[in-house]
């Protein structure tokens, strides 16, 4: 049973075909890479899968706990739907410390009204020491624990990125959407950062589908990988199959 | 997370402390009534600025129309006290609740604005509001409105400067603060993280309005008489002033603001020709030099350089 | 009918007066991203030069008009180089408090030095009316003077903007700055001569209300640069033609809903029209929509 199912999506911006006609399904808990040449599309992609544009054609329909399709999307409801996301160019809450921009990702977790945050009331301290726990639980993964105080915007590329990805989890997500999680990382950050999502996946009982450059990244965790080339999806498969097609290699080198 | 920690007990113990010997004080008149007057405008300053401040430095909404919310607390409690022989708590309970509504009524149409945009609806909204009042007789129109009675005593005062500074502070750590914060960092980074950004943006405007009806009532229930004119876009310039010279996003700063400037506008009422002038002299030197403010670090996105707003921040 | 026309003379008027102002408010905010709240100040000294240069050297009117509109000029490079320029990589919401506090610092210098009290202008034009097609409405010889300067002077904006060297970085400059700084146009240059032009056209503006109302004060400036904002909001801030649209609309509305007997919430209608238009169209009539890519 997929999880998600994707119909004939297209999203154009003035004359831009961003994404034109996509079809896929994607299954549960696994892996997924999403590959192809600068421009491609596959920011755009993801996205139309978080709401933040809609389709000019086609949907996208999840099947998380229940069927949602694209037609009920808004960027605030993904969260609640099971679907969180990192972004490609860093969107760190700068001013705010490592541990708050977590929290923040916990968001749709919190049970308390707008009375106990003003007055605290016991719900309010019932839920935020439980969410600062846990909190405290996603950091020591990350190996960020003790810099929970810091600004956000004070630590290194790599670290920021790994915030983002501990942020996103903690809205506790069934899908989770991360646009080039290693960009900007050393090989060894690299090496450690695909390990760690391997092990977030089982940990966590995710499908994690993930825009990458670094090929070795891709390769060695991804089960299945779509090819995307000027907004059209030109192969999927595992990744042998995908490396050794001729469409690839043609529009990798001819895009270079 | 506890209730009656050590900090916690401490800082009430000093809340009480000053507000029993400042009554002392003022009781055996070692204060007299000309700084009792100056110590309630920089109460209500206190009250203006933190509201303004949850709106403006936290959420990062840009308003030029705090006083606005003002007058409506001011008139709804002058009303309530004058006309309708309310006892005061009426009077403050309906203010806050009037500001309130009106608080809902700009953010919701103003949610799609931003930034400089936003600042001039606001603006916009805020003339609106004086010029009815200008216009309307049951209220005094022009001449303004009389005969309030005097409720605002230094118990009042004191207890509702410190449930503003007590209750916005607690909003601002709770998550749905966290996420007013969020929103004036990065509103499609909060978004995509699960803050219903329309909500918080209303909820913002309409609690920093309630709290500014608050300080209306105190207001009109002290000086007796309430005027239009004296909410108008200067009002919401100087409530602007403290928060940025406090430091935007900063609760501590707002009242030190509050304080610092009132102070300083008492020493200039001894140059009335001049007085503007050296205001404008100060204001241009505070924003020269300490552009964050006295207690600011590092500034919200929106208030950042300006042109990095629509910069392309994609980075290939 | 004739009401109308009469109406119909005076909203193009009092248009004229806004479009000159907005014109300038936009353009600074099309260069540095700042709402100049100084810009009516500007006009309110204008204003005073003219009424300077016309009672005490008994200058002519085109003369005065055009001895104000440089040192207005003058006075627009000088704030920008003095106020401006050491808050120009600091905060929008600082920049915002510079502009005011400069805003304060005209108003109140200038009551200091000429005191508050009202100031008559001299009349400098012929005290003329011509009826318009023999009926009762009646065109007076200054408005004739008040349209035909500002759209002179408009022609020479559009010329100055779109053909000369000046325009082009002008309008590079807001279209995109870094690009622009990265292709070699001096920045510096650049926004002097978009506060020269914006001021000298304030001071037109100036010129052209005193001798059109006869008064003048030195809080004069508040309410107009005020409403000429809000006329280059409507129109767009930013984008040039949607400063002379917004003028003119806003003064053209103004002026029948006073006729019409809500002479009390005139300014209450130009500012509810502002709110309508920006929840219509956030980026005002003219206004480009940049959403910001993610
Ligand atoms: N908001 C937008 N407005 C206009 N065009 C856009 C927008 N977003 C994306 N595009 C265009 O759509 C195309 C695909 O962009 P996209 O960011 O999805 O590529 P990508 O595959 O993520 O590339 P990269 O590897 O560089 O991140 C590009 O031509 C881009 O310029
Ligand atoms: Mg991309």
């Amino acid at each position: 049973m997929p999880i998600i199912k994707v119909n004939n999506l297209s999203k154009s911006f003035g004359g831009v075909k961003a994404v034109s006609n996509i079809n896929m399904t994607i299954d549960g808990g696994e892996i997924i890479g999403v590959i192809g040449p600068n421009g491609a599309g596959k920011t755009t992609f993801f996205n139309l899968l978080t709401g933040i544009y809609s389709p000019s054609s086609g949907e996208v329909v999840y099947n998380l706990d229940k069927e949602i399709s694209s037609k009920s999307f808004k960027p605030y409801k993904m969260t609640g739907y099971g679907v969180a996301r990192t972004f490609q160019n860093i969107r760190l809450f700068k001013n705010m410390s490592i541990l708050d921009n977590v929290l923040l990702g916990y968001h749709n977790n919190m049970r308390y009204g707008l009375l106990s945050s003003l007055f605290r009331l016991p719900s309010f301290y019932k839920n935020e020491s439980k969410a600062y726990e846990e909190v405290l639980k996603l950091l020591e993964i990350f190996n960020l624990l003790d810099k929970k105080d810091e600004l956000a915007s004070s630590l290194p590329y790599g670290e920021q990125r790994k915030v983002e990805i501990a942020r996103a989890l903690a809205a506790k997500p069934k899908l989770l959407l991360l646009d080039e999680p290693a960009a900007g990382m050393n090989p060894n950050e690299t090496k450690e950062l695909t390990a760690l999502i391997n092990w977030i996946k089982d940990e966590f009982k995710l499908t994690i589908i993930l825009i990458e450059h670094d090929m070795s990244l891709v390769m060695g965790i991804c089960s299945k990988v779509f090819v995307f080339d000027y907004g059209t999806l030109i192969a999927s498969g595992t990744p042998n199959e995908v490396q050794n097609n001729e469409q690839v290699i043609k529009a990798y080198l001819g895009g270079e | 997370m506890k209730l009656f920690n050590k900090k916690n007990t401490l800082s009430m113990l000093a809340v009480l402390g000053v507000y029993a010997i400042a009554g002392l004080l003022i009781n055996t008149g070692f204060i007299d009534s000309y700084i009792f007057l100056n110590i309630v405008l920089i109460g209500i300053n206190i009250i203006l600025a933190v509201s303004l401040n949850l709106i403006t430095g936290f959420t990062g909404q840009f308003s030029l129309g705090h006083a606005a919310f003002m007058s409506i607390g001011a008139y709804a409690a002058g009303i309530l006290t004058a006309k309708l022989d309310q006892p005061f708590w009426v009077g403050i309970a309906g203010a806050a609740l009037f500001a309130a509504f009106a608080g809902i009524v700009i953010g919701i149409p103003t949610l799609r604005l931003k930034g400089d945009y936003l600042a001039i609806a606001t603006l916009g909204f805020a003339e609106i509001v004086k010029i009815i009042g200008l216009n309307t007789e049951y209220i005094g129109g022009a001449t303004g409105l009389n005969d309030i009675p005097r409720y605002t005593t230094w118990t009042w005062l004191y207890f509702c400067v410190a449930a503003t500074v007590l209750l916005i502070s607690n909003f601002i750590k709770s998550y749905k603060g966290r996420a007013c914060i969020a929103i004036g960092e990065d509103e499609i980074a909060a978004e995509a993280m699960g803050v219903n950004t329309t909500y918080y943006k209303v909820l913002a405007f309409t609690l920093g309005a309630f709290f500014a009806g608050i300080a209306g009532a105190l207001y009109a229930n002290y000086f007796y008489f309430l005027k239009p004119d004296s909410f108008g876009f200067m009002k919401s310039i100087d409530i602007l002033v403290i928060v940025v010279f406090g430091g935007m996003g900063s609760i501590k700063g707002s009242i030190i603001g509050a304080i610092l400037l009132s102070v300083i506008s008492l020493f200039l009422q001894g140059i009335p020709e001049l007085r503007m002038v050296v205001y404008s002299l100060i204001l241009f030197l505070i924003m020269v030099y300490r552009p964050q403010g006295i207690m600011g670090k590092s500034s919200l996105k929106f208030f950042r350089k300006r042109g990095v707003l629509y910069a392309n921040h994609q980075g290939k | 009918m004739e009401q109308l026309t009469q109406q119909f003379v005076n909203g193009v008027s009092l248009g004229s007066i806004y479009a000159l102002i907005a014109l300038g408010y936009t353009m600074v905010y099309g260069i540095i991203k700042l709402i100049n709240f100084a810009h009516g100040d500007i006009y309110m000294i204008g204003a005073y030069i003219g009424f300077a240069l016309t009672s005490f050297l008994h200058v002519g009117f085109f003369p005065a008009l055009i001895i104000s509109m440089l040192l207005c000029a003058l006075l627009g490079v000088l704030i920008e180089k003095v106020a401006y320029k050491p808050v120009r990589n600091s905060t929008r919401i600082a920049a915002l408090i510079t502009a005011i506090s400069v805003s304060l610092f005209l108003e109140y210098g200038m009551m200091y030095f000429v005191k508050a009290e009202t100031r008559t202008f001299p009349e400098l034009l012929p005290n003329k009316q011509i009826s318009i097609l023999n009926t009762s409405a009646v065109l007076d010889i200054k408005n004739i003077y008040i349209i035909f300067v500002t759209i002179s002077l408009m022609l020479v904006l559009q010329y100055t903007i779109y053909k000369t060297k000046v325009g082009k970085s002008m309008r590079a400059v807001s279209l995109d700055r870094d690009a622009a700084q990265l292709m070699g146009i001096d920045m510096n240059k650049t926004i002097s001569y978009t506060f020269a032009i914006g001021s000298a056209l304030a001071g037109a503006a100036g010129v052209l209300v005193g001798t059109y109302y006869n008064s003048i004060n030195p809080l004069m400036g508040v309410v107009p640069g005020l409403k000429a904002f809000v006329a280059a909001v409507i129109g767009g801030i930013g984008v040039i033609p949607g400063a002379v649209l917004g003028g003119f609309f806003l003064g053209m509305t103004e002026t029948m809903v006073s006729a019409f007997g809500g002479s009390l919430y005139k300014d209450a209608v130009a500012f509810a029209i502002l709110i309508l238009v920006l929840l219509a169209k956030p980026n005002g009539l003219l206004g480009r929509n940049i959403k910001e890519k993610v």
